[in-house]
């Protein structure tokens, strides 16, 4: 939680509408007529970066130098352009302050002074024009706000300094709220970088405290990007109207997933897997916590996908039956519960258990910086309950967020399953409609569906298991896969065996669901049986833009994770866990 | 606010009205007749006052029932006009016409938006609601607007007002409270007015969940900006969450019995959420309405994590009970509704609101959402003072918690003390005039 300073609220009425008016007027006001102008600090880097082009010792436009005292105080065609203690008579002041379409205006191109550049102009020669002579002017690059800042903030400060993350009171994706908002006034003074905490904080060493970025989310940046910083704040903080900036991924690898972070996660994977044999199932605690869910080993092995054309209820997406060779895995015995999901949707809530229990830090550094998901609008399991019920209505961008957060947690790799392994760990060796046999008459035995669900899911784990011991894969809630939704998938396997295959992800819908649900009739819980997400899952979220996070209307959907016995590469891994697009 | 601009405009004032500034009609909206009879291809303009996420999506689900343009839009604050602009052009490029001269920024900017369009959506806290309302039927408007419609008394009294205002001069009211739209509802509830399950006798209505979200106070927000920009946890502003969001399940209630209760009693208080970022709200009510046929509604609203939640409305009957959320009713005509093509109820408003005023039917919601707003508003009165609060204590209670002044440099009537902590609401002290 941020702190926040009170002191405004301490001061009678009156007064408190003059603090504000301070703080809005902001930096025009601290620099008024008392303050003195440093020629070094705040005039020399608007001469270099607005005038030099076109004003240097090299045969200077309209013959006017700018490079030094003498030769400005000279001037040019149309005579001196500077007279000390007379701004009036100062063209170099006058002609920056004229209206922006007048034709003498200077710049003439690109953007023009602000007033507070133009002010430190006005009272640096009313304070009689210091200049030293040992400074001789160059053009430097003016810093171009688009080009070279915002990519700097939007990766690697929008993300705690925007709305609803105003860490320090401090937002800076609108120019408005960078250069007033901050809990210890205003951290960026236009044309004074060296008061400006903005650009101070990036430069402290790398194990301060105070540190911006901090060094556990990638600071300090690199010096080229902290002098560009600094530029930009000496030229003026120029920040063109309108520009907002949103929160992107450093470097993005295929994506768009911070490769730091997913190298820090698959490096702590690789340090604490092996543990567990492969062919053995395991119980995982989730460090921190109270809260395990068990893994069943899958052994590799070959299988024929999809179902013939005789089998009743059969749809055209489920063939042409092809061969399937899968790697060994582990499966989640049952989907994932509430008990699971809600310490990954409610950060606040994990943290509370983990303090309560004395079990700060373990395993965080890394795991807390897996985003979160924000806070749902609606109670989420509508009313259908929660402990040892299956958690639903998550994007497969919230699963597969899911999943990367629980690796960095537990050091295991987890993912969501494609759509092959999935129905062969729901086969479980079977080639019949269901693995029990083909009698949907059986089916209230094995599974929770619309014939007894009684209109809502039921405790995971209930009904009997499949051959290899997994519970709910046919009803109960419908699961979450890997791949993007085609009709002619399997058309697409031209080999005698497929190995492993995966469709990966383009576009934001349809992905592939499985398993049907307690709202379904039978045929669609068989073991071949494809469903596809589609747009109107979260029709019900009324917002504007709608939730990554949520499909309000897909109450019958969740998902369980399974751990491939091979650990992929860093790159592979940001692959699995960015499937698809988050935003429709 | 200036008396003049709140008086009604009347028939005779908007037709000497109109014909003064014709060259001004004709390139602005439509003129009240015109709007008021819009022909079913006509462009409606819509201005959105109120640009957060629900604004933004009233707005893109009203530009999606035909040939609607949105042309103007107010906010408070420019940050959130202008990310959903960006918005809502993602979504609707060619119906957008929105320009920085029809962008208003302010507490008062609504009115110039308003001016501007045929139909105007208000989705601002709800406090600013009866204010907004009364202009727009004023300007001789139709309008969606969000639930609730008023944070109290003086405010719900506003709005009938002006829906009756609205109901003279032919102009369409829609009102956010979706379930009205929503076939499963719609189906179960005539199930139940048809007798389904007999006399209903007893219902249960419930928000049981975690709460929403929380705006950190700015250095050099002044109270006004910050309580506006924190809505939520300031019952001037949003009502409590027992108006903001309970409302939708009291309302279903009040629906199925065709009726508004009488008087109620509760109790209610803040047990976890506490703090000063949490205002003055409650984060838990129980409050027990009574009906004129001596039925009762029990209803609980809660914002508190990790506890039992449920969002849901059930009614108990002389044979049989239904879970009216579920769609479901059990007993001798057990029965559930199952969709064939789910329709999104948030459209359906829009497109019910649109078709009304294009084909010129009846539609206002206002009255309907003014009492059910009431309702709510009624069971907070109750749990903050611990009394029994009659309906018509609730209707006529002089307690105007709107701001003396609306402006960003003057106070709300509630202010943090030293410590920046707000002053509670405490049963059996705190008194409703």
């Amino acid at each position: 939680m941020t702190s926040h300073t009170n002191y405004f609220l301490q001061m009678k009425p009156a007064m408190r509408l003059s603090a504000a008016v301070v703080t809005i007027l902001g930096s025009a006001v601290a620099y008024g007529q008392g303050a003195k102008v440093d020629f070094v600090k705040d005039i020399k880097p608007i001469l270099q970066a607005h005038c030099l082009s076109c004003h240097g010792p090299e045969k200077p436009k309209g013959d006017l130098d700018l490079s030094t005292r003498a030769a400005a105080v000279k001037g040019g065609d149309g005579g001196t352009s500077l007279v000390a203690g007379e701004p009036d008579k100062s063209p170099l002041y006058t002609l920056t302050i004229l209206p922006h379409d007048h034709d003498d205006i200077m710049p003439p191109k690109g953007e023009k002074l602000t007033k507070v550049q133009t002010d430190l102009l006005k009272n640096w020669i009313q304070q009689g024009a210091e200049w030293p002579e040992s400074e001789k002017l160059v053009q430097v690059k003016r810093i171009d706000f688009v080009r070279d800042i915002q990519p700097i903030l939007e990766t690697s400060c929008v993300a705690c300094h925007k709305e609803g993350h105003d860490e320090g009171g401090l937002r800076i994706d609108t120019e408005e709220l960078a250069l007033k908002s901050g809990d210890s006034g205003p951290s960026i003074i236009p044309g004074r970088a060296s008061e400006s905490s903005f650009w101070k904080l990036t430069v402290l060493p790398a194990d301060h405290d105070d540190l911006m970025p901090p060094k556990s989310k990638g600071g300090p940046l690199p010096k080229e990007q902290t002098d560009l910083i600094k530029e930009w704040i000496d030229q003026g903080a120029l920040w063109p109207d309108g520009v907002k900036l949103v929160q992107k991924a450093k470097a993005a690898v295929a994506g768009g997933e911070s490769p730091e972070l997913v190298k820090s996660i698959h490096d702590f994977i690789v340090k604490t897997s092996g543990q567990d044999k492969p062919g053995a199932a395991y119980k995982q605690l989730i460090p921190g916590t109270e809260v395990s869910f068990e893994m069943l080993p899958i052994p590799g092995g070959e299988y024929t996908i999809g179902s013939p054309s005789s089998e009743a209820g059969r749809k055209e997406d489920e063939g042409p039956q092809k061969k399937i060779k899968i790697e060994p895995f582990w499966m989640g015995k049952t989907e994932i519960t509430w008990n699971e999901y809600e310490l990954f949707q409610f950060p606040d809530q994990e943290k509370k258990i983990r303090e309560r229990r004395s079990l700060k830090g373990i395993n965080d550094p890394v795991a807390d910086l897996v985003t979160r998901p924000t806070t749902p609008y609606v109670e989420m399991s509508f009313g259908m309950g929660k402990d040892g019920y299956p958690a639903i209505s998550m994007t497969q961008h919230a699963a597969n967020t899911y999943c990367k957060w629980l690796s960095a947690k537990t050091g295991q790799f987890y993912r969501l399953p494609t759509e092959a392994e999935w129905e062969y760990a729901c086969r479980a060796g079977t080639t019949t409609a269901f693995s029990f046999g083909d009698d949907p008459e059986k089916l209230g035995e094995h599974a929770w569906f619309v014939g007894n669900s009684e209109f809502k899911y039921q405790k995971v784990g209930v009904k009997a298991p499949n051959p290899w011991g997994l519970h709910d894969m046919h009803g109960n809630v419908a699961e979450w896969c890997l791949d993007q939704y085609l009709p002619d998938a399997y058309q697409k396997f031209t080999e005698a065996v497929t190995t492993t295959p995966w469709q990966k992800a383009t576009q934001p819908y349809p992905h592939v669901v499985r398993g049907g649900s307690w709202n379904d009739d039978p045929e669609l819980l068989r073991s071949a049986a494809r469903n596809a997400s589609d747009p109107s899952w979260k029709m019900q979220d009324p917002q504007l833009p709608k939730s990554i996070w949520y499909l309000t209307d897909a109450q019958f959907l969740g998902f369980r994770v399974v751990r491939p016995v091979k650990i992929p590469t860093a790159e592979e891994m940001a692959k699995y866990w960015t499937s698809g697009t988050e935003k429709d | 606010m200036n008396k003049e601009q709140t008086s009604p405009v009347t028939r005779r004032d908007f037709l000497r009205t109109t014909g003064a500034v014709v060259g001004a009609t004709a390139v602005g909206a439509l003129s009240v007749e015109r709007a008021a009879f819009a022909a079913p291809n006509d462009e409606l303009k819509i201005a959105l006052i109120g640009c957060g996420g629900r604004g933004s999506g009233a707005a893109a689900q009203a530009l999606k029932t035909g040939n609607v343009k949105l042309v103007a839009m107010a906010d408070a604050f420019k940050e959130r006009l202008d990310s959903s602009l960006q918005n809502i052009k993602a979504q609707a490029p060619n119906q957008v016409t929105v320009t920085p001269e029809t962008s208003f920024i302010g507490l008062d900017a609504y009115k110039k938006a308003i001016e501007l369009a045929d139909v105007v959506i208000l989705a601002t806290p709800p406090g600013f609601r009866p204010h907004q309302f009364e202009e727009a039927v004023r300007q001789g408007k139709h309008v969606f607007m969000e639930k609730p419609v008023a944070t109290d008394g003086p405010g719900v009294r506003r709005v009938l007002a002006a829906a009756e205002e609205a109901k003279k001069k032919g102009l369409k009211v829609g009102v956010g409270l979706q379930r009205h739209h929503q076939d499963g509802y719609i189906e179960t509830i005539k199930r139940l007015h048809d007798g389904a399950i007999g006399d209903i006798v007893s219902m249960r209505a419930y928000w049981n969940d975690g709460g929403v979200w929380v705006r950190n106070r700015r250095p050099g927000q002044t109270e006004m900006e910050y309580q506006v920009m924190n809505w939520y946890y300031f019952t001037w502003l949003s009502g409590d969450h027992i108006a903001e969001q309970h409302i939708h399940n009291l309302d279903v209630i009040n629906w199925v019995k065709n009726a508004y209760p009488v008087r109620c009693h509760g109790m209610g208080g803040r047990q976890v959420r506490t703090g000063k970022e949490h205002g003055e709200i409650f984060d838990h009510h129980a409050v027990e309405f009574e009906y004129a046929d001596g039925s009762r509604l029990f209803s609980q609203c809660r914002h508190i994590r990790g506890c039992w939640s449920s969002v849901s409305e059930h009614v108990q009957g002389t044979k049989g009970t239904a879970d009216v959320g579920a769609n479901r009713i059990s007993g001798p005509q057990a029965w559930q509704y199952r969709a064939q093509r789910r329709r999104d109820p948030y459209q359906t408003e829009h497109d019910n609101l649109f078709d009304a005023i294009r084909n010129n039917k009846e539609f206002n919601e206002a009255f309907n959402g003014a009492k059910s707003s009431l309702t709510s508003i009624m069971g907070r009165m109750a749990t903050y003072t611990g009394q029994v609060i009659e309906w018509d204590k609730a209707l006529n209670s002089e307690m105007d918690l709107f701001p003396e002044k609306l402006a960003w440099d003057a106070l709300p009537k509630i202010l943090p003390d030293a410590n920046g902590f707000y002053p509670i609401p405490t049963p059996g002290v705190t008194m409703i005039s």
